[in-house]
């Protein structure tokens, strides 16, 4: 069977969506009155018989991509757990004959985190960081994860067996053992996380130096860990570039570490991960201030790359991030509650309940921070809608940040609830722009489709997959977008005026990168030595997935290179 | 004044939650609809009336009659009006609570006035633990109002209580204000182990020995003119109180230095 067909879904209904405004730019299609078809889970030319929708005075997307949310695993679980406050501030998701039971809030459980995305039009995520030695985990949440398709990015930049190779300069094999270690998580992509950062934490340490060894090694800097994992990516030719969480994170300043970051990557493709964390100016906390100005200018120059947003919203939500040792300051920030993971040898994880609020500066910046990147990196194809969930604010809240782009009085309105010492910091109450619904449908779905290199998704030509969300044509932009009339999963219609109508499950996207079989000759030593999991139970078995979808990897093209 | 009457017809067999017992869901209903709320027991949703015989229609003064001490929740967020109940009240009775006034002819279980910001709940029998406290997680406890018992309470009372009064006349168990971030805690029966554990700020005044933790420290011995203001309160609440509490002298304790906090512990002596 052609790979193109082991990805088309199941569904053998036929559908035709009729009269609505189509928004589909990735094939240049931007606000036509035309049919959309949809037979055996795909778009088709043409449909006889199944049902019609009519969508007249309606606008038509193709279906959500999350690039980078996270939503499942053993740190989600740990939030989870530690907020049982936000729960109850929520209500509750009651089971019904149709879907079963749940809480939402900031880190909703499994099934409610399915329904709530597929509710607002979503049929795509990518939980964005996973250490290997919780990867079974995270899939068997991923499984009780409904209706929408999954990915997963796998945690490197601290591995210690990477380090070590690093160290020591052996790249060819590292890259055969990062091509292990992808399979043996079943993940789609490499995420790098405060590269040596995390791991000199192990010791109550930090990496805020790009260019000095990390602590605990001689040689092996972040910048050489961070061009060492972008090399490999492309070189195993997987279909996202290395998913990168700058160093100094959240810190005042952290402007220049990004741009040298940049630097470093010259010619080399990565997506940058929530991408306002990592645009502050200023010295500290008080004279922090927003340099998205710049860090744009220089993400506009250099097509090699992507990046999220990572906006961020007022309110409560929880942080989560295996940035261990950022979770720490913010821990003595806060006074808050805290939590501390250590995933031996390979990464650690922090979490910390957090308020955004209005009136805090910093909050504030971290706001506007978040919209001035949306509006100054002119290429919508390469910046997308997140809010690093559930860091910035709860995925859920997404149609606010669309109105916030769409409409700038609203926007001029919501900043006048700022401090007024915020607005001498930032440079959002200049800037005009407002997206149109072409570019929400590019920030929302099709860019985040071609950066995660699915090219079935993101669009509505002939061959994608049938996920189309379905909108009033309203100007109340944030109820808009935030209750679709209808959502169409694989072809099926899976809500309809605003209830779920029907569960199917969704796939789980994986790559097998090339390596040479004999480098387990050289990692299972390893385990014996250092690992309290034995080698053969480390891999996750594929059985753990739910319609795995293995995408091919074309080493040496890197086949989502943005244009 | 016109009264809703229920009277519990036996004690369910596990527990019912109904937080529909409230003047602000039932003063508006007539008596059938009434008679439909639902409370829930266990998982099963139900109608009142399968567990109260309801008299009149709905009104701003509830009187409850029975042994409710498996139906909980009872006055959950109430803003107004009364609720009365004779014989003794389950779980989260008063919780979320925002104003009005509950009183108890009996005993109350665990968190009573959990999370409140308003209001009075006078228990004349015992309490059980976790009284005006936050529930597991949150940052803070009851926020304002008064709570009253007349007999002893359990763990924990006040958890983590920013505002607010809460007197008890008989003997209260361990963690009494643990983490207690303001608001006033009087232990007229005395206290038993780790009193103001971890408190940072407010006021806890016992008039019993108490077994304090290492990290209070004494201030001073003197007589806080505030708290013949309190005993005032209290004895317009109805809440009689020794005549100590306002002429005696106190032994002040800073603490709890373990977080550092900024609460204070006084003694009465003898």
């Amino acid at each position: 069977m052609a790979y193109e067909d082991k990805l088309r879904p199941q569904s053998s209904s036929m559908l035709r969506i009729t009269g609505g405004k189509v928004y589909d730019p990735a094939n240049d299609i931007h606000g036509e009155i035309r049919d959309i078809c949809v037979s055996n889970g795909r778009i088709v030319a043409d449909v006889a018989g199944g049902r019609t929708i009519d969508a007249t005075g309606m606008i038509v997307f193709p279906g959500g991509v999350d690039v980078h949310t996270h939503v499942a695993g053993a740190a989600l679980n740990f939030a989870r757990a530690m907020i049982p406050e936000d729960h109850r501030r929520h209500p509750p998701y009651v089971r019904n004959e149709r879907h079963r039971g749940g809480i939402g809030g900031a880190t909703p459980t499994t099934y409610v985190t399915g329904y709530l995305y597929a509710g607002m039009g979503w049929t795509t995520v990518n939980e964005a960081a996973v250490p290997i030695l919780s990867a079974r985990h995270t899939h068997e949440e991923l499984r009780d994860t409904p209706i929408v398709d999954k990915s997963c990015c796998v945690l490197m930049a601290n591995n210690e067996i990477l380090l070590d190779l690093l160290e020591a300069g052996e790249i060819e094999r590292a890259r055969h053992v990062a091509a292990w270690q992808i399979w043996a998580a079943k993940a789609y992509g490499v995420k790098a996380v405060n590269p040596g950062g995390v791991a000199a934490w192990k010791w109550g340490k930090d990496a805020k130096e790009l260019f000095e060894p990390v602590p605990g090694y001689h040689k092996v800097t972040p910048a050489q860990i961070i061009t060492a994992l972008a090399g490999i990516v492309d070189d195993l030719g997987l279909p996202h570039p290395l998913h990168l969480h700058c160093n100094n994170l959240g810190a005042p300043g952290n402007y220049k570490t990004t741009l040298e970051t940049m630097k470093v990557l010259e010619g080399k493709r990565a997506h940058l991960a929530h991408l306002q964390y990592h645009a502050y100016g200023g010295d500290d906390w008080f004279t922090m201030r927003s340099q998205s100005a710049e860090v744009a200018d220089y993400f506009n120059a250099h097509p090699n790359f992507t990046t999220d947003a990572g906006a961020v919203l007022f309110g409560d939500t929880v942080t989560i991030t295996a940035d261990g040792p950022w979770q720490h300051l913010l821990y003595k920030l806060t006074g808050r509650k805290w939590g501390n993971l250590d995933v031996e040898n390979e990464t650690g994880c922090g979490i910390v309940p957090y308020v955004y609020k209005e009136k805090n500066l910093v909050n504030a910046v971290q706001w506007a921070v978040g919209l001035e990147l949306l509006l100054l990196i002119n290429d919508p194809w390469r910046i997308f809608l997140t809010t690093d969930h559930p860091n910035g604010a709860a995925f859920w809240r997404y149609p606010e940040i669309l109105q916030l782009l769409m409409d700038v009085n609203f926007r001029r309105e919501q900043l006048k609830k700022l401090p007024p010492k915020a607005l001498k910091r930032i440079v959002l109450p200049e800037l005009d722009r407002q997206y149109t619904l072409s570019e929400v449908a590019v920030i929302t779905s099709a860019g985040p489709a071609r950066a995660l290199g699915l090219p079935h998704k993101g669009h509505l030509g002939i061959g994608a997959d049938a996920d189309v969300a379905i909108f009033n044509d309203s100007k109340d932009i944030a109820r808009m977008f935030a209750y679709p009339r209808y959502v169409i999963k694989g072809g099926e219609v899976v809500l309809e005026e605003g209830e779920i109508r029907q569960i199917v499950q969704g796939r789980g996207f994986v790559v097998q990168p090339v390596y040479d079989k004999k480098i387990e000759d050289y990692i299972r030593p390893l385990f014996q030595q250092y690992y309290t999991v034995s080698f053969d139970n480390y891999p996750v078995e594929m059985e753990r997935l739910e319609n795995p979808d293995i995408r091919p990897c074309k080493p040496g093209e890197g086949n989502s290179r943005t244009e | 004044m016109n009264m809703t009457r229920l009277t519990l017809k036996g004690p369910p067999p596990v527990p019912l939650e109904a937080e529909v017992l409230s003047p602000d869901v039932i003063a508006s209903l007539r008596h059938d609809a009434l008679a439909a709320l639902p409370v829930f027991l266990g998982k099963r949703q139900r109608r009142l009336d399968d567990f109260f015989t309801i008299e009149g229609d709905g009104s701003d003064h509830l009187e409850i009659h029975g042994d409710m001490e498996r139906v909980k929740w009872i006055g959950r967020g109430m803003t107004r009006g009364q609720i009365t109940i004779i014989g003794n009240a389950g779980m989260h009775l008063g919780a979320f609570m925002k104003g009005g006034t509950i009183e108890v002819h009996g005993n109350a279980a665990d968190w009573v006035g959990a999370e409140m910001t308003g209001g009075l709940i006078h228990i004349h029998g015992d309490a059980g633990g976790q009284i005006g406290a936050a529930y597991r997680g949150s940052l803070s406890g009851m926020n304002g109002g008064v709570i009253l018992i007349e007999g002893s309470a359990g763990t924990e009372i006040g958890m983590r209580m920013r505002r607010g009064l809460l007197a008890v006349k008989g003997p209260v168990r361990d963690f009494a204000g643990l983490q207690m971030k303001g608001g006033t805690l009087f232990l007229l029966g005395g206290a038993e182990l780790r009193t103001g554990a971890w408190m940072v700020r407010g006021t806890i005044v016992c008039l019993k020995p108490l077994t304090l933790l290492p990290t209070f420290n004494y201030a001073c011995t003197y007589k806080p003119v505030f708290l013949r203001l309190y005993t005032r309160r209290l004895k317009e609440l109805g809440f009689s109180v020794p005549s100590q509490l306002d002429v005696g002298s106190y032994r002040r304790y800073s603490g709890d230095a373990a977080v550092p906090g900024k609460g204070e512990i006084l003694v009465g002596q003898p």
